[in-house]
């Protein structure tokens, strides 16, 4: 596949996800995200991968992490109602620490919603919609190049880190078309999970002296067990308070002690800016562009697109907030990716929000830069 | 069995523990290696087997062991994998992925701990609970019907449909090995006596009782009408054990397999 | 320079098809950027069906279109739909049999009979492309060349020639109607 091509945002996903060893894909389908299902059906028997429909959510999450403990690179992609059947075992991934990537094709809600138009409506469900502590990695496209860049990202992490990775797109990234060049293989970097570098006699589950543990695979006589359970470092289920303070903080450690690593984004004209506007996915581009127009207009304005929302950007809002005199956060939804804003930024923050079915036009970001200058 | 994860959580009478010997005996005279086979359980009393079997083993979700030992199944199809879970797991919250698995066919050996409730929250009744039995849930007695596994499992499409209880040893450890053997879905329905959870609201006194309804009113059945093989646990009720269905029908991977060639092939 | 344009018809017509011609032909061959995005109506089978392309010198920003330059239609509901979004000084194509604007209609207009020309060669469903030929010829969107290798790259092996004689038609009409 190696070229250019004009394909839409879903069907590069696809291919930015084989590029980077995806080969095996479980999921139901539902709108705006089947051309993924799609396309993965027809290539994932080419690569020799699997490819498999299961009758709901849950039980495509639940696939793609047995997939994962099997040693295989798994993937599922869904829209808002199939991303909420999948919140318990965002968590079993977590748990087993097993590597996989969970793509959400945002479109409008609450509920059934708005099937065929998008939202950025899922951002704090991805952050927090599973029970319990842990920290949670999400990538935000904004073009159809970044669906596959992205998804070789979000995989390439889930495998450094053993953990669940999230793609946050949309209904107008996925279902646009537009450019993508697909670099040849030598050009892309792929990571997979660390292995035990000793033979099952030698080998002690105990060794949690890493970050990351090895990940045994079955079928080759270690003799693993993985539970959901709060387990100890054997992989066997302890129940108590102790277990619990020594495995969920290493869970989450994974990310934190990484931050400066995993976390992106992105940063222009912000120089001498006197405003800064904050986006993400689909609001990428008609942010810059309601940037440039603002310029032209003499108002000092730059950007900040958060390339990973999850972790969250801390350092740059910090930065951000010295250096401007406010910052408005444009995002599809009635106010969530502000609230972690809010929560850094020592400068007032505004917002331009909307429930979902469009994405903003420029003039209308431009109008909102113009009301916060003033 | 891993030895230092013993004693077990069981409850004394227990049948658990007997259809958790059935299967690693079933195992160990199976023609695959130890390290091969691979256990997948979901959550309640026998869903911690998994961790008491010495194979490579898995202890996931409530209900979804099926979906995740299809993942597992499909990257490795040379291992040897089985669900070892219950019945509200693998029936209740679990049973649109049971008949969906059965309807695939693909190899997998699903053995479902039956003991008519949810032990380990409690007793409460589930979609295995008969009529008017008594549980934590049904004070006056189960207004809902039961399901008949076998039937409703073989109508799904397995390759092999079982039933014993767990007294039943040596035909139950050979319907186990028969599910390894056989290339599509299998599936074995463990009766468990469960004297904590249902047993005693249920006029079995103790676990001695249960176990004696089994042993009396147990008939061996192989090719009964499995319409007719729905369990009530009423004392006049027969129970009908057997290895109802063992039929040859492409697996998944076999009709997998033929139908990308052919369409492949047919391409050039 | 930002062009945008829309193509609305009812499905079957190969509407969503033309849009991919056209992006294709752009950043494929002619090598400008362009985004295309889809739409349908709900109904499964003759609802409507809308393709919207936007066709620049500079990376596009904005994807979608908001005051079309070309509005091309190839069914009555979709000329009602949609008409109102061509600017005032946009150019319009309408496929002669099957839309007719209603009184008063200004913007410069061009009528395609591309059904009845696809029924003379024998294939309706090269309907699509003698559009393709007229919008190409009256408006360079994209260039000749571009837009025929773009068509080649997405029609059935062994059509190759009743494309390229309907893109050829397609070209010829509009000479003669546009003028
Ligand atoms: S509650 Fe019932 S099933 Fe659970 S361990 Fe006790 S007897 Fe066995």
């Amino acid at each position: 596949m190696t070229g250019e091509h004009f394909m839409k945002g879903d069907e590069a996903l696809v291919e930015g996800s084989i590029a980077a060893g995806c080969r095996f894909y479980a999921g139901y389908p539902i709108t705006p995200s089947s051309e993924i299902a799609e396309r993965m059906a027809w290539r994932m028997p080419l690569v020799g991968g699997d490819y498999i429909q299961i009758e709901d959510e849950m039980g495509s999450l639940a696939a793609v992490i047995g997939a994962s403990c099997a040693g295989a690179k798994a993937m599922t992609a869904t829209s808002g109602p199939g991303f909420s059947l999948m919140m318990e075992h965002i968590g079993l991934a977590i748990m087993l620490e097993a590597p996989c990537v969970v793509v959400d094709i945002q479109r409008g809600g609450p509920s059934t919603g708005l099937p065929t138009l998008m939202s950025q409506g899922d951002m704090m469900q991805a952050r927090w919609g599973s029970h319990g502590d842990y920290e949670m990695v999400a990538y935000a496209p904004g073009t159809v190049q970044e669906m596959f860049d992205f998804a070789i990202k979000a995989f390439n992490t889930a495998e450094r880190f053993r953990v669940p990775v999230l793609v946050m797109g949309d209904q107008i990234v996925g279902q646009m078309t537009a450019r993508l060049v697909i670099p040849s293989e030598e050009e892309i970097e792929v990571s997979y999970r660390p292995l035990p570098d000793v033979p099952p006699e030698e080998y002690s589950p105990a060794d949690v002296s890493r970050l990351v543990p090895p990940m045994v695979l079955p079928g080759e006589g270690y003799g693993l067990h993985m539970t959901a359970l709060t387990h100890d470092e054997f992989g066997y289920p302890e129940t108590s308070a102790s277990r619990q303070e020594s495995l969920v903080p290493r869970l989450i450690r994974k990310i934190k002690e990484n931050e400066q690593d995993i976390v992106e984004y992105e940063e222009r004209l912000l120089d001498d800016a006197e405003v800064g506007l904050v986006v993400y996915g689909s609001m990428k581009g008609p942010g810059w562009e309601a940037v440039q127009a603002a310029r032209k207009e003499g108002i000092k304005a730059g950007i900040l697109r958060l390339i990973t929302p999850w972790p969250f950007p801390r350092e740059p809002v910090e930065r951000l907030s010295e250096r401007v005199a406010a910052i408005l956060v444009a995002e599809v939804n009635m106010g969530q990716m502000v609230h972690s804003v809010r929560e850094y930024a020592r400068c007032p923050v505004h917002h331009l929000g909307h429930p979902g079915g469009r994405i903003f036009h420029p003039d209308e970001i431009l109008r909102a830069l113009r009301k916060v200058i003033t | 069995m891993r030895a230092h994860r013993l004693p077990h959580i069981w409850c004394p009478g227990c049948g658990l523990g007997n259809a958790l010997r059935c299967y690693v005996e079933a195992m160990e005279a199976s023609d695959t290696p130890l390290d091969k086979h691979v256990c997948v359980s979901g959550i309640g009393c026998s869903g911690r087997a998994a961790g008491y079997v010495n194979v490579d083993s898995y202890h996931t979700t409530h209900g979804r062991p099926i979906p995740f030992a299809t993942g597992l199944k499909l990257v490795r199809p040379e291992l040897e994998v089985t669900v070892f879970s219950g019945d509200g797991d693998l029936v209740t919250i679990g049973g649109n992925h049971l008949i969906h698995a059965a309807r695939r066919n693909l190899d997998l050996n699903v053995l479902c701990a039956n003991n008519f409730n949810y032990g380990m929250t409690g007793g409460q009744f589930g979609a295995t609970t008969p009529y008017a039995a008594r549980t934590t849930t049904t004070p006056y007695g189960n207004f809902e019907q039961a399901f008949n596994l076998p039937l409703l499992v073989a109508a799904s499409g397995a390759t092999f449909v079982s039933r014993w209880t767990s007294l039943h040893v040596r035909q139950l450890t050979k319907a186990i090995e028969r599910a390894f053997e056989v290339d599509g879905f299998a599936f074995v329905e463990i009766l468990s006596p469960c004297p904590v959870g249902f047993g005693r609201k249920n006029e079995f006194a103790d676990a001695l009782a249960e176990m004696t309804h089994f042993r009396e009113k147990a008939i061996v059945r192989h090719d009964a009408d499995l319409r007719e093989v729905g369990i009530t646990m009423r004392r006049e009720d027969p129970i009908i054990l057997g290895n109802f269905v063992d039929e040859e029908r492409p697996s998944y991977f076999v009709g997998k397999d033929d139908l990308l060639k052919s369409v492949l092939e047919g391409r050039e | 320079m930002r062009t945008e344009i829309r193509m609305a018809g009812f499905g079957g017509q190969g509407i969503i098809t033309m849009g991919k011609i056209l992006g294709r032909a752009a950043v494929i061959y002619d090598r400008r950027p362009a985004v295309l995005t889809e739409d349908y109506g709900p109904e499964k089978i003759g609802g409507w069906s809308k393709a919207d392309l936007v066709l620049s010198d500079e990376e596009i920003q904005y994807p979608l279109v908001d005051r079309l330059d070309i509005f091309l239609a190839l069914s009555q509901d979709g000329y009602e739909m949609f008409h109102h979004t061509l600017r005032v000084d946009g150019q319009a194509l309408f496929e002669s049999d099957l839309v007719n604007p209603e009184k008063g209609w200004k913007q410069r207009t061009t009528f395609i009979p591309a059904l009845q020309t696809a029924s003379d060669m024998g294939k309706k469903v090269v309907a699509n492309i003698v559009m393709i030929g007229a919008l190409v010829e009256l408006t360079q969107v994209v260039s000749v060349k571009a837009a025929k290798k773009a068509i080649l790259d997405s029609i059935p092996k062994g059509t190759e020639d009743l494309n390229e004689a309907a893109f050829s038609k397609g070209r010829e009409l509009a000479r003669e109607e546009g003028g």
